[in-house]
């Protein structure tokens, strides 16, 4: 059989959803930022709402999302997603607003934005990376880094008498009355990549129904900044990572 | 004519609202216009003032160092403000919690006794007005007909009913002040 | 309809902006310009007009969501004072290399640090010579009174949208609190979503449609040439604002021998100063720069066959005197004369400074 026998629409298992570009991620291999692209890209493309979403990136290695998804974009100063989402939000009611942030971003800098956003209830939904480092910059710590854990900032491991325990962030942000809909969820494994995408839909419904603030944390890995590899990584992550950060849902009103 | 004025008293004496007033007099007949007051934590519970000025024509600083009228209601104004009053201008006071009267030779001065007045009428609100009637009848710079016009425009509605008794207060004012 | 008014300065800023069909409002509260969104917030502009009125948990967050409401091609603004204009130059450098528009107020007190809370033009530095990082410009607008108060919201917003630039209304306590006769305008209506889309739809993020690429507000560009290039593009753009939209105003300049310069307040105070020096036998007259960026550098130097010293006239340690002294090029004297720290000069001290300083100096 010729390979142009094979080629053809019928036979057809996958395609790229048309919200994602061509370009090539700039993204390490085996990072978690591709596939939550996708399942974003996807989710943004099944609900038919590619037309009205705004995305709003952050600083960090996702600062340059604006370039893998085909929807309108603001790129943030760092940690102020929160309230450039704001207020595209208030002017824009009608819009799907998200932001894309990760946690040196969400739970260092911007820490007083997330808050104070999520405590207005702003309409829209947050997808926060947690992979317990800076990675854009290299490697140092960041305020959800695990006790212990060598980062080039800490690189006898994080002293937590020195910095403080690594920050619930999320767990705070649960207990905000703005926020409808907050959990934690991973992208490491076909089955987890399928509940993330089911949380990504429900936050987005929730968007469309104004129904308040909905909150992703996608518990990652950082596999250049960790100093493993990809499968490694996943294995970390789910022996370290998941202990303290667990998964599931903490609010879903 | 530029009648530069300053109000200085007690926060709570109603000395901004009387300038404001003053100045609202000023635009319902066509002329220029300023208030300046002294603002932050000289307000709380301390000295307030306000500069006024009315003129014919395009007015140049709001910010003075001598004025033509100064109307001064604690004692505290009187040891900051009598000396800038022009050579010549005026000066009008209640001398109710006077302790040092004004000793200036060169200028005019006035005595409104609105705080007794008002607290004869029972009702302590009339008092700026009272004093605002002592420099109506001392300088006329403005008709009352203007200042009524102006009373209206700086009340809120809910208040316009109050405006007779402010009106009566203002007449008051300038039968008892001494020339 | 256009109506006659008492207003503060800074109850104009809030008026104005109602009336000029501004979209939405981010602040935070802070001395001497916190009227500005309490007249608003008693407004309530939302049932009127349908503009936002948002208080802010910062004004690091409110310049943010002003980044984020002009990204979406709206009109929108914010105001502060000198402490909270400082926190707010990340997202003003954002927005000029985002180049965005959107009008930017400081009611200015005496600084540095947390200062005083009384009006001073220490700031002329942060405002015209960039403040935040990065080689940017605003259009700085100083009004020398309530009506240009009132007036400068809607000119700058059209010079912010014409030149896709923030622009900043120079106040101070002075301005910020006074009380004058305003004549306010008609109803401007604010755009509907179809004509922001419509108007501002190539760059802004209204949604992307199936007939335009994606639009991407980002002042970021990690290729150096790139980079260079979009600096170039906002140094043409700076030249022309330079060449077309200079502003400044001549008071009794046809017979000067000296001339005063200064600009918001102290421009109103040297005018109080000329009337008392004319008096004495001193011909002097005054420039005042309304916009301080671009600075009026051609109308001073117009003045240099006639005038024997000029003098400026600011509440700083001298700060707009440097562009004074770059416009005359040494060609005549040029002295400094201002109060620091909420200290306002007196018309008699500028006489006098004029005097001693510039005539007999």
């Amino acid at each position: 059989m010729d390979i142009k026998d094979i080629i053809k629409e019928e036979n057809l298992v996958y395609s790229k959803t048309k919200v994602l570009t061509d370009n090539v991620m700039h993204y390490c291999p085996g990072c978690t930022h591709g596939v939550v692209h996708k399942i974003l890209a996807e989710v943004i493309d099944e609900l038919n709402i590619q037309e009205k979403t705004i995305g709003v990136t952050p600083v960090g290695c996702a600062v340059l999302a604006y370039n893998y998804l085909h929807i309108d974009w603001q790129e943030a100063a760092h940690g102020r997603a929160p309230a450039v989402a704001t207020a595209i939000n208030r002017l824009y009611p009608e819009k799907y607003v998200f932001t894309y942030q990760g946690d040196g971003d969400l739970a260092s800098i911007g820490a007083a934005e997330i808050i104070h956003a999520c405590n207005r209830g702003e309409k829209m939904l947050v997808i926060f990376i947690n992979n317990g480092i800076y990675g854009m910059t290299g490697g140092q710590m960041a305020p959800t880094t695990l006790e212990g854990m060598p980062t080039s900032t800490s690189p006898y491991g994080r002293d937590v008498k020195m910095t403080g325990q690594p920050l619930k962030i999320t767990e705070l942000i649960a207990q905000l009355p703005g926020t409808c809909y907050v959990t934690r969820q991973a992208a490491h494994t076909p089955a987890a990549v399928r509940k993330l995408k089911k949380a990504i839909t429900k936050a987005f419904d929730n968007t469309g129904k104004k129904k308040g603030t909905s909150f992703i944390e996608v518990v990652s890995t950082c596999n250049s900044g960790w100093k493993l590899s990809p499968v490694k990584s996943n294995e970390w992550m789910v022996e370290h990572m998941f202990p303290y950060y667990p998964l599931g849902d903490m609010k879903d009103e | 004519m530029t009648e530069e004025i300053i109000i200085a008293g007690f926060g709570g004496q109603g000395v901004l609202s009387m300038g404001k007033i003053l100045a609202y007099s000023g635009i319902m007949q066509g002329q220029e216009v300023a208030w300046m007051p002294s603002y932050g934590p000289e307000m709380r519970g301390g000295t307030a003032n306000v500069t006024v000025i009315i003129s014919d024509s395009r007015i140049s600083s709001p910010i003075l160092q001598e004025f033509d009228t100064a109307i001064i209601l604690n004692q505290q104004s009187m040891d900051k403000f009598e000396k800038m009053v022009k050579p010549g201008g005026t000066l009008i006071y209640d001398p109710n919690g006077i302790t040092r009267h004004p000793e200036r030779k060169d200028i005019k001065i006035c005595k409104i006794e609105a705080a007794e007045e008002a607290a004869r009428l029972k009702s302590a609100k009339t008092f700026n007005m009272i004093v605002l009637g002592a420099f109506l009848k001392v300088k006329p710079i403005v008709k009352l007909e203007n200042v009524i016009k102006g009373l209206e425009k700086s009340l809120p509605s809910r208040h316009h009913h109050l405006i007779p008794m402010n009106q009566e207060a203002i007449q008051k004012g300038m039968d008892i002040v001494k020339l | 309809m256009a109506e006659l008014k008492l207003m503060k300065g800074n109850e104009a800023i809030a008026e104005a902006a109602i009336r000029c069909g501004c979209d939405g409002y981010f602040g935070y509260p802070i001395t001497p310009q916190s009227e500005v969104m309490e007249t608003l917030m008693a407004r309530k502009p939302w049932e009127e007009t349908g503009m936002v009125v948002l208080q802010a948990e910062s004004e690091v967050a409110a310049i943010n969501m002003v980044y984020g409401g002009a990204g979406c091609g709206k009109k929108v603004m914010t105001s502060s004072s000198s402490p909270g204009v400082s926190l707010k130059q990340e997202g003003i450098t954002y927005i000029a290399g985002a180049e965005l528009p959107c009008l930017v107020v400081n009611v200015v007190r005496g600084g540095p640090g947390l200062g005083t809370i009384q009006p001073a033009q220490s700031d002329y530095f942060q405002a015209t010579k960039g403040g935040g990082h990065g080689d940017y410009r605003l259009i700085v607008l100083a009004p020398a009174s309530v009506q240009e108060m009132y007036d400068f919201v809607d000119l700058g917003f059209e010079l912010a949208f014409k030149y896709r630039n923030p622009v900043q209304i120079q106040s101070d306590g002075v301005i910020g609190q006074m009380m004058e006769k305003v004549t306010v305008g008609e109803f401007k209506p604010r755009l509907t979503d179809e004509e922001v889309v419509k108007r501002y739809g190539s760059w802004a993020t209204t949604g992307k449609t199936a007939n335009r690429d994606r639009n991407i507000i980002t002042s970021l560009d990690l290729d150096a040439y790139r980079q260079e290039q979009f600096n170039l593009k906002l140094q043409r753009k700076y030249k022309e604002i330079e060449e077309k939209e200079v502003r400044f105003e001549k008071i009794a300049c046809e017979d000067a021998d000296y001339l005063l310069v200064a600009y918001g307040s102290s421009s109103r105070i040297c005018q109080k100063a000329i009337e008392i020096a004319r008096e004495k036998g001193i011909k002097v007259g005054l420039l005042r720069p309304i916009t301080l960026f671009p600075y009026p550098t051609k109308a001073i130097q117009a003045m240099l066959g006639q005038v024997k010293g000029i003098l400026a006239v600011e509440m700083s340690a001298g700060q707009m005197v440097e562009d004074v002294r770059l416009a005359v090029e040494g060609k005549v004297k040029v002295q400094h004369y201002g109060r620091m720290g909420g200290v306002i000069p007196t018309p008699n001290e500028i006489v006098k400074a004029l005097e001693e300083q510039i005539i007999n100096g």
